[in-house]
């Protein structure tokens, strides 16, 4: 995966190429549409579908409150059940504290459940800058890295990509990363997933380190819970010998008891399933069973900056579900990657400026990246409310600077407010030459003005129209 | 300083002040959701979960206990599986008509070795009806997790009075400490035009035997 996003443009800037490349809208389009509508079907089978969110909710939010308390018990319990447990404030030092964990068993390779924490951090460029080959293991991941791609979904990286242009990719890359793609490939999905079977297998059996995320810990227990559909995320959960997860610090949940939520919630929001096909859980190391050696690695990188951000710390919440990018108009027309994130959609606007913080010009744009209709809202099973935190977010942007000819604008309507006779002369000016106004902005105003009627101005200013009617009024009496 | 000081110094900023004596905080959420989802005679619960298994593309067959060895040793021939792998604590009983040879799970079966196989029989821990779901914790008549993962052909046990209705009874009734791998149809995948694929790298086929108590 080439998983750099330095110099993205601005997200107005690649959307609008995005909308220019036919093929992905029409990918988008039909997999977000097939999924929406059994998303809605997986969800109306649950009358309690309410309360379950309210629940999640409250578990996050209670989690996130005490956020310390449950960390020091999860390491706690980790440890007693044989992990190890590795604390990395950034991106760095959980790379460093990775890369030092694989070199130390001597081995040059690795398999990946897929893991959006790893993302993130870049690891698998950080490995291969050491000499470590990743071998990302997760279908989707596996046609983003032979393709020599972005990951523009979360939960379905390769989205953008339709059955043929998937079966190129394998025809073409799979040899140079292992087994080639079997002769005569067609573009049925069964063949496509029988390909990867046979391709990943090798690397399955021989492999002595695994790394993966983790979609939930409880801090009561130290277990672990990896929820995924293919089987790769068992193979490399229970057949190397070491086992390395790194995962967010936000992940942590209470109790064993809470899972009974989040396991009826996050399968019917993500694919549309009653359940995952496959869902794994452990407890540091247990004899004869799995990896013997565990270690995680609990991630901060911006999470602890989102924490102290009382709105905007209703994302953390987030169990990545992918619900709201399925839902959203804006995903739909211009695809994951305009994001210019491992996170897009809508959950990546306010994601992303918080854990990245909103200083470059692609993480300042993506507060702005909706037309705030309310829909991921809607969808959310934790009830994230990402309006309130996307106009929130904006608030900062605008705080910290915000557009310039923006702020050239309001300091012009500032000084003209305080002055009331330039107001007046202004408003007559205006009226005069009403006319001679275009029904399109000049300049950089344009593109606001190509979907938008400008309001018109009326004939008369309204202080000369009062004053007027309080003249006739005089008269009258 | 390390790593580990600094983030929950960070945490700690973020979150202000807290009111004393939440150090061991109560946990109060409000779980007016429900246990299970309609109610359900137990055999309309067997019913249940034959109907979800079988939406997710599992094999089921409903058996009583004189007759499951036959049906065990039917569903291995059908499969032309010539080498069956099986938890150490699987009974003989059902074993018994497998016309083909049987190994035990040992400590030094490598994953080399058991993708040799071609069938892996085991029971279960328990099974959800609401979701066509079945549980394994790695008890002996279990194996470990990689057991059923590696051979394609998985033919799990489910006795009937090891069904429950729903994800939060399942929850309520096993040991988080054991390691579990929870079963929900054969693999499958989601990842091509977010259209379900069943057969990926675990098990593609997925009988279940649903065994009626007497």
């Amino acid at each position: 995966m080439s998983g750099t996003y330095l110099g993205m443009p601005a997200f107005p800037e690649a959307a609008r190429q995005a909308l220019g490349d036919d093929t992905l809208r029409a990918n988008l389009r039909h997999a977000t549409h097939t999924i929406r509508d059994k998303r809605a079907r997986a969800v109306a089978e649950l009358d309690d579908w309410a309360e379950l969110r309210e629940a999640g909710k409250q578990i996050k939010d209670h989690t996130l409150q005490h956020l310390d308390i449950y960390l020091l018990q999860l390491e706690e319990a980790v440890t007693a059940a044989g992990g190890t447990v590795h604390w990395a404030a950034d991106a760095a030092q959980a790379n460093r504290i990775v890369t030092d964990l694989v070199k130390a068993t001597g081995e040059t390779e690795v398999v990946k459940v897929k893991s959006m924490a790893t993302q993130e951090i870049e690891l698998n460029e950080h490995l291969a800058a050491e000499g470590i080959t990743a071998y990302e293991t997760d279908l989707a991941e596996l046609i983003v890295q032979l393709g020599d791609d972005r990951p523009s979904h979360i939960l379905v990286p390769a989205i953008h990509r339709n059955r043929s242009e998937i079966r190129d990719i394998f025809r073409d890359r799979m040899g140079i990363w292992g087994r080639p793609a079997p002769e005569g490939l067609t573009d049925e999905p069964a063949e496509l997933a029988e390909a990867a079977r046979l391709h990943l297998r090798e690397k399955f059996l021989r492999a002595k380190v695994g790394i993966s995320g983790a979609n939930f810990m409880v801090a009561e227990t130290g277990t672990l819970v990896v929820v995924e559909s293919e089987g790769n995320g068992r193979m490399c959960l229970t057949l190397p010998d070491t086992l390395i997860s790194v995962v967010g610090i936000e992940k942590v949940v209470p109790t064993w008891r809470d899972l009974e939520v989040f396991l009826q919630t996050l399968p019917r929001s993500s694919t549309a399933e009653r359940m995952n096909p496959y869902t794994s859980m452990w407890t540091g190391t247990a004899d004869g069973d799995g990896p013997q050696n565990f270690h995680l690695v609990l991630l901060d990188n911006g999470r602890t900056d989102t924490l102290a951000d009382e709105v905007g710390r209703q994302a953390l919440r987030c169990i990545r579900c992918s619900a709201c990018l399925n839902v959203c108009p804006v995903y739909e027309r211009a695809g994951g990657h305009a994001y210019g994130s491992v996170y897009p959609g809508p959950i990546g606007a306010i994601l992303t400026p918080q854990l990245r913080g909103t200083t470059s010009e692609v993480d300042a744009s993506l507060p702005y990246a909706s037309s705030l209709c309310g829909a991921c809202y809607e969808v959310c099973p934790v009830a994230i409310d990402i309006p309130e935190v996307l106009v929130h977010l904006r608030e900062r942007v605008v705080d910290q600077g915000g557009h310039q000819l923006e702020r050239a604008a309001m300091s012009a309507a500032a000084w003209a407010f305080d002055h009331p006779a330039v107001l007046a002369a202004g408003q007559r000016m205006a009226s005069r030459t009403r006319r001679l106004h275009p029904s399109r902005l000049p300049g950089p105003g344009r593109a606001w003005s190509d979907s938008r009627d400008l309001p018109p101005v009326p004939d008369m200013p309204f202080r000369d129209w009062w004053q007027r009617q309080q003249g006739e009024k005089g008269d009258a009496q | 300083m390390s790593d580990r000081q600094q983030v929950l110094d960070r945490i700690r900023q973020a979150l202000g002040s807290r009111p004393d004596g939440e150090a061991n905080p109560v946990h109060p959420v409000s779980r007016t959701y429900a246990h299970q989802h309609g109610d359900r005679t137990p055999a309309e619960t067997t019913a249940l979960l034959v109907q979800t298994l079988e939406e997710y593309k599992a094999t089921v067959h409903r058996t009583i206990p004189a007759r499951a060895a036959e049906l065990v040793a039917r569903l291995v021939a059908e499969r032309e599986s010539a080498y069956v792998i099986v938890p150490p604590g699987l009974p003989d009983d059902l074993l018994k008509l497998v016309g083909c040879s049987i190994e035990r799970e040992s400590a030094d079966l490598t994953a080399r070795r058991l993708d040799t196989f071609g069938s892996v029989i085991t029971g279960c821990a328990l099974a959800i009806a609401e979701t066509g779901t079945i549980v394994l914790d790695a008890e002996p008549d279990q194996g470990s997790r990689k057991l059923t993962l590696v051979p394609d052909h998985h033919i799990c046990i489910v006795y009937e009075q090891q069904i429950v209705g729903s994800v939060p009874q399942a929850v309520a009734r096993l040991s988080p400490t054991r390691p579990m791998t929870w079963i929900s149809g054969p693999s499958a995948s989601s990842d091509i035009e977010l259209n379900r694929v069943e057969g990926v790298h675990g098990p593609r086929h997925l009988d279940v035997l649903v065994v009626a108590t007497t």
